[in-house]
């Protein structure tokens, strides 16, 4: 495997970053530019940053704000937002990003997937999942931008994630929704089923508190990436803190 | 006109004129042929899979321009693998500046493929387009198919098995991994890519 990655997400709403506990309760955490600067700064391996009310508000991302960002970064840039056709996917990338997250839209209707592997090559689709414990199984969510608008489907998540990749997802960002926001640690269970089941990399999402945290997932869940937010966007923990833990456990990290 | 960004279809290339942008050296998308016939360098992107890629070079006439180009070019990531001679993706025919042929991953089926992420490289001869790079920085790679070590191989990075992350024959160059992705190696390495005489 390539390094273990560490991939701070900017959640956006309204062109701020905002931060939520379990999806709600929104609070502001700063000018995305000036995070995702930061972020690149002190050795993100990469950025995600997803307009969470875009697909609830059927929308799509602000395209400005995106190619301000993807201009002033140099390591990969991961955007997820409210895309639901090609025409937007396509424009994400021709504004700068590297990677095209779909989540609601890919649940909606799972062609997507395939429709945009063939036109912009697989590396360039990350499949998001949201997903909670439910009557014993791991279940996926869809539209869970807000309170309001977020409803549990109908689908398993592990079999979700493995069509997922059948129809050309080159990523999976498995966000379990029960540890999100709530700094436990990441959900190392769901997260090891999930990878034993993929052939394809797999983030980790929701739960970290710690720069144990990190080493733990990787250490235990054996995923390619750490995906964190308010960990990051409150200072409980720097990039190079995460990094250093990981790097303790035996793991590579690309130094800061 | 500068640069000349090899425009084959949809893809991130936007990421690589932005790399120019940060650079201060003037880049444009351009699929025309006279256009990247008079430019003083031309960097080839990669997109998509590489017969598909291979089919709009010829669809847009470029084959001859770029085999027949005097001037410092650069491959990246799959426009590193279309310099070879062939590809095993689709079996298609490269460009054939570079002797061998790119072939898939050599990796066991439980590794994660393609390979994502960020390795080292092993520098294995100078040259202009390293300087400043050190053994063991580490560059932003995504692929699932590789190029062959050989004469050409300026750097290599191993995942699996070792490949050519860098190679260079005479004004043919390419970087496997994405140096507009690569942080700061990757700027060095543009930015040795832009000072090259040409």
């Amino acid at each position: 495997m390539p390094a273990r990655r560490i991939i701070p997400c900017l959640d956006v709403k309204d062109g701020r970053v905002i931060k939520g506990v379990r999806f709600e309760a929104h609070i502001d955490a700063g000018d995305p530019l000036a995070l995702a600067q930061r972020y690149r700064d002190e050795g993100a391996d990469e950025i995600v940053i997803y307009d969470i009310t875009a697909s609830a508000e059927r929308r799509v991302i602000d395209y400005s704000w995106l190619s301000r960002i993807a201009r002033s970064l140099d390591v990969p840039l991961c955007v997820a937002g409210g895309v639901r056709t090609l025409e937007q996917a396509i424009a994400c990338l021709e504004h700068g990003a590297d990677k095209v997250s779909i989540n609601s839209p890919a649940l909606e209707r799972p062609d997507f997937i395939g429709e945009l592997a063939r036109v912009a090559g697989s590396q360039c689709v990350v499949v998001g999942v949201d997903s909670r414990l439910e009557d014993g199984d791991w279940r996926v969510h869809q539209y869970t931008g807000s309170a309001e608008t977020t409803r549990q489907t109908a689908r398993r998540t592990l079999d979700w994630i493995v069509e997922a990749q059948e129809r050309g997802a080159g990523e999976i960002v498995l966000n379990c929704m029960d540890q999100d926001g709530v700094r436990d640690g990441y959900d190392i269970a769901q997260l090891r089923a999930a990878r034993d089941l993929l052939s394809i990399p797999l983030i980790a999402s929701g739960g970290a508190g710690a720069a144990r945290h990190f080493a733990d997932v990787f250490a235990e869940a054996d995923v390619s990436g750490a995906l964190a937010a308010s960990v990051f966007h409150f200072q409980r923990v720097s990039i190079a803190d995460a990094k250093a833990a990981v790097a303790a456990a035996g793991f590579e990290v690309r130094p800061c | 006109m500068g640069v000349a960004v090899v425009k084959l279809g949809v893809g991130n290339t936007a990421s690589v004129l932005y790399a120019m942008e940060r650079l201060g050296a003037d880049a444009q998308l351009t699929d025309d042929a006279a256009a990247i016939a008079d430019a003083e360098r031309v960097i080839l992107p990669g997109v998509g899979a590489a017969a598909h890629a291979m089919a709009q070079i010829d669809a847009k006439g470029l084959r001859q321009v770029l085999t027949s180009f005097k001037r410092p070019l650069l491959g990246i990531c799959l426009g590193q693998q279309l310099l070879f001679d062939r590809s095993e993706e689709g079996d298609a025919e490269g460009l054939g500046l570079i002797p061998g042929a790119a072939t898939r991953l050599k990796i066991s089926p439980k590794d994660v493929s393609p390979h994502m992420g960020w390795s080292q490289l092993h520098l294995k001869q100078a040259h202009p387009l390293t300087e400043g790079v050190a053994a063991g920085d580490y560059a932003y790679f995504v692929h699932a198919y590789v190029c062959p070590l050989g004469a050409a191989t300026i750097a290599e990075a191993a995942y699996g098995a070792s490949f050519a992350a860098i190679v260079a024959r005479g004004n043919v160059m390419g970087c496997q991994f994405h140096p507009e992705r690569s942080g700061a190696v990757g700027a060095r390495i543009l930015q040795n890519f832009l000072s090259l005489p040409c």
